[in-house]
């Protein structure tokens, strides 16, 4: 079987098995290795892509799931002009240790400003708590959220 | 210890292809040492930032310099980096007056560039670096200029630009030609053993296409695509039959952790002896036990390495923070020459100590000589990381003081745990193999071994057991306990956290006895006057802040790291709510770590140290029954998440003539104990027992 997937603009026919889950058609099949895996169970957000514009954990549900739609992953986040500001954002504070939790934070962020252009802090930490970050680069992470709000 | 093995410019600096590379054997794990080595670089030689590079950091190439651990790497590879860059640049103004004629004072550096005074030349640094004797030898007396924060330029931190993007290349994003992926198919637990397999179902995935690899209960699979493979490793593990033995063992740690079933060694000058060990004193005015339970590292991205056997040669990527010590583990191991084991260092998520990297390298070296001439990428799974990892040991500490006038006469601690030195290195019984996990389940198992004790200053446990206060006596022992549940080994702080942990919160308690403010109370103990600088804009920046509304509390506490390096003083503020959850709200940090380098990458292992330590103190702890470990997920291994999380305020005090100390876990400890007494501010509830679990609090609200 033989699914269509719209990935960053571009389409995709991907032949994984269709209960594969998407993120190991992103990574496996297409070598798109900007989405990373951290639990495999949407418990940690590593993961999140963008399906029609909503932030979605792609470790778990199968691709099949995702025919047809339009899939935003990090490596095309900054064609658009959230998705560019909320990363130079993350640049300008610095907003990542490891980085390893970065992208899917840059995802739901993104997904968040678009949404709600000038979200307060209860929206905020709404969106992100979804996501772990190990190192303690959360401080950094909301001050990146804020400056991609206000510029 | 690094400059001494590595004594000549070439071994730190080198030219190539009109940049200069510098070279290290500390790793990247987050704490942005690559940035800060960059902007050492920088600083003395004045080349831009794009145009330095870091050599990767692999076996054979790189300097050995063990085990990035124990905030070290500035004080060890950057302070060899900056004498050899301050000889460097030294050489080449000598170089530039003998080849290009002047004095030596006529040479100015900017930019990268040599320029004479009152001639248009100009030579540039780095085409120079390759024309000096390749043997000219480090000045270990270098002196460089002092620099203060606010002269300092901002290094942008090395890979941000790409982790933004989803351009960055961690471990698990390693391909190879012919790359097939595996999983591990684990016991139940430690102490099981595999019986058999049922041969109908390896049949089965054998035909079609997936290998299957087992050497006593070690067994793993491995096939060309990642997952079917994972798929693959679920239907193996239902065909598994498993003795499970007496399982694992149920008692109270904190109970076993007592001196009657530990070695003791009375600690003198934060090291271990074997002097006499006094009997406490039992006329005490006030005692307490503190108490941290195992917790795990929880790296993000669960452990990976990619290994190959070929031609006698076996290629490793591992994101291990200690290459050498690995390399030579996992040769130990397969009967190799270590110069047959090559490792190159590959950045994973961050790991905040032995987390499962050396043990996914060792287990995908077992899978790729079992697959010759093929790279394999195994790649552990939440379960296999929360499950598995090295935990940082249970530990207690029993502190005891007798009081004068509010002042602290005698003072009595003793600290009990398992070891801290769990990781793979070379030592008596093979300790090397011991310590890597799949070796126990081979057929012919390696390891487990007991634990020695660390005779090291401020090791292991007794790493800031000695007070950094001035108590006219004092009494510190180690207690090392073996024996019990767990793999254990390093984790950020080591024994810091649950030392620091206990005596703040006991310096909190003792100021609260005597009705004297903490922060004077602390002053009265403490004669250095850096420590007290410390305190002062503690105390200013607290003075800034409004007061607290109800159900508020405001808890400090003062740590200096092994009390030799980075000083911090942290306030914290949070709220205990009608369930007993604590949401912070607020924290202050003020921080000397002597002459800074990188002062956003400074800022942020303080802040993160802040906030892990806060998700130690608020949330974690690793939970087993005799089936086996039982938090195994996020789930059942809650961390801190965004919904938790205080603004910090962090001031980092200049001190441009003071050498540059480590800082990656001077803010734990005392994030700690400050939570812990701003809890009691909030509730009147003594919380001594990690985690501050609402039942927790409610226990000890009870038992009021």
């Amino acid at each position: 079987m033989i699914l269509t997937l719209c990935i960053n603009g571009e389409t995709h026919r991907v032949t994984s098995d269709p209960d594969t889950p998407l993120i190991y058609v992103l990574r496996d099949e297409l070598k798109l290795k900007g989405t990373k895996l951290g639990c495999g169970l949407e418990q940690c957000g590593a993961c999140a892509v963008l399906v029609e514009g909503k932030v979605v954990l792609s470790c778990v549900s199968a691709v099949e799931t995702f025919d047809g739609k339009e899939i935003t992953t990090i490596e095309g986040i900054g064609d658009t002009s959230v998705g560019s500001r909320v990363q130079d954002a993350f640049v300008s504070m610095s907003a990542a240790q490891c980085g390893y939790c970065t992208a899917g934070l840059v995802v739901a962020t993104t997904a968040l400003l678009t949404s709600n252009p000038t979200p307060d802090k209860d929206s905020i930490s709404q969106a992100l708590t979804p996501h772990l970050c190990r190192c303690g680069s959360h401080p950094r992470v909301l001050r990146a959220v804020e400056q991609a709000a206000n510029t | 210890m690094s400059l001494q093995t590595y004594p000549l410019v070439a071994d730190w600096i080198t030219a190539r292809d009109g940049r200069l590379l510098i070279h290290t054997g500390k790793v990247d794990i987050g704490q942005r040492i690559s940035t800060a080595l960059i902007q050492i670089a920088h600083e003395e030689l004045t080349l831009p930032w794009d145009r330095i590079d870091i050599a990767p950091v692999r076996t054979g190439h790189a300097p050995d310099e063990g085990i990035t651990s124990g905030s070290n790497s500035i004080e060890q590879s950057g302070h060899a980096l900056r004498c050899a860059a301050i000889t460097l640049r030294d050489c080449l103004i000598k170089f530039a007056a003998e080849q290009s004629g002047g004095d030596i004072d006529d040479w100015v550096l900017s930019d990268g560039a040599l320029r004479r005074d009152g001639t248009n030349l100009c030579i540039d640094l780095v085409d120079l670096t390759s024309d000096i004797a390749a043997d000219t030898p480090i000045d270990e007396n270098s002196v460089t200029a002092p620099r203060s924060v606010d002269a300092l330029p901002r290094p942008e931190m090395r890979g941000l630009d790409d982790m933004v993007r989803g351009t960055f290349t961690y471990i698990h994003d390693l391909e190879r030609p012919g790359m097939i992926h595996a999983r591990l198919i684990r016991p139940p637990h430690a102490k099981a053993t595999l019986l058999d397999i049922d041969a109908k179902k390896t049949g089965e995935l054998e035909a079609s296409g997936f290998s299957i690899i087992r050497d006593g209960s070690f067994l793993a699979l491995a096939g060309p695509q990642e997952w079917p493979v994972v798929k693959a490793a679920t239907r193996l593990a239902s065909a598994c039959h498993w003795s499970l033995d007496t399982g694992l063992p149920e008692s109270d740690v904190f109970k076993d952790l007592t001196a009657a079933k530990a070695q003791s060694f009375l600690i003198v000058d934060a090291a271990p002896t074997d002097d006499p060990i006094p009997k406490p004193d039992p006329n005490v005015d006030h005692s307490a036990r503190y108490e941290r339970p195992y917790q795990m590292h929880g790296s993000l991205a669960p452990s990976a390495a990619l290994a190959e056997w070929t031609g006698g040669i076996l290629t490793v990527h591992s994101h291990s923070q200690g290459i050498y010590p690995l390399r030579d583990s996992i040769a130990d191991s397969l009967g190799l020459a270590p110069d047959q084991v090559d490792i190159t260092h590959v950045p994973g998520s961050g790991c905040y100590g032995h987390s499962g990297a050396d043990d996914a390298a060792f287990e995908t070296s077992l899978i790729a000589m079992a697959l010759p001439d093929t790279p394999v990428m195994l790649k552990w799974t939440r379960d296999d990381e929360h499950a598995w990892e090295p935990y940082a040991p249970a530990m207690a500490v029993d502190l005891a003081a007798q009081v004068c006038d509010g002042k602290i006469l005698a003072y009595s601690a003793d600290v009990f745990s398992d070891t801290h030195r769990g990781r793979p290195r070379a030592g008596p019984n093979r300790a090397g193999p011991s310590r890597l996990l799949s070796n126990r389940f081979r057929s012919t198992p390696i390891g487990p071994i007991s634990a020695q004790p660390n005779l090291g200053r401020h090791a292991g446990m007794h790493r800031n057991l000695d007070p950094v206060y001035t108590f006219s006596e004092t009494r510190l022992v180690k207690n090392l306990v073996s024996g019990l549940p767990h793999r254990t080994s390093a984790m950020r702080c080591l024994g810091a956290a649950a030392n620091i942990f206990a005596l703040e919160s006991f310096m909190d308690e003792l100021a609260q006895s005597y009705s004297v403010p903490p922060v004077i109370f602390r002053k009265s103990h403490l004669g250095e006057p850096r420590a007290l600088t410390v305190l002062t804009e503690l105390d200013r920046k607290i003075a800034a802040r409004p007061e607290l509304p109800e159900n508020h509390g405001r808890g400090i506490a003062y740590a200096q790291y092994k009390n030799q390096m980075t000083r911090v003083g942290v306030s914290v503020d949070l709220a205990v709510n009608d369930r007993a959850e604590i949401k912070l709200k607020h924290i202050i940090i003020v921080a000397d770590a002597g002459r800074v380098i990188d002062a956003e990458g400074l800022s942020a292992q303080l802040e993160g140290g802040c906030l892990q330590a806060a998700s130690w103190a608020i949330y974690e702890q690793v939970k087993w029954d005799r089936d086996g470990i039982q938090s195994r997920d996020w789930d059942s291994y809650p961390v801190i998440r965004f919904d938790n999380i205080p603004t910090i305020d962090v001031t980092i005090l200049d001190r441009p003539n003071d050498p540059s100390v480590g800082a990656g876990e001077a803010s734990p400890g005392p994030t700690i104990a400050a939570i812990a007494n701003a809890v009691f501010d909030a509730t009147g509830i003594r919380m001594r027992r990690m985690p501050f679990i609402p039942d927790a609090i409610m226990q000890v609200a009870a038992a009021n």
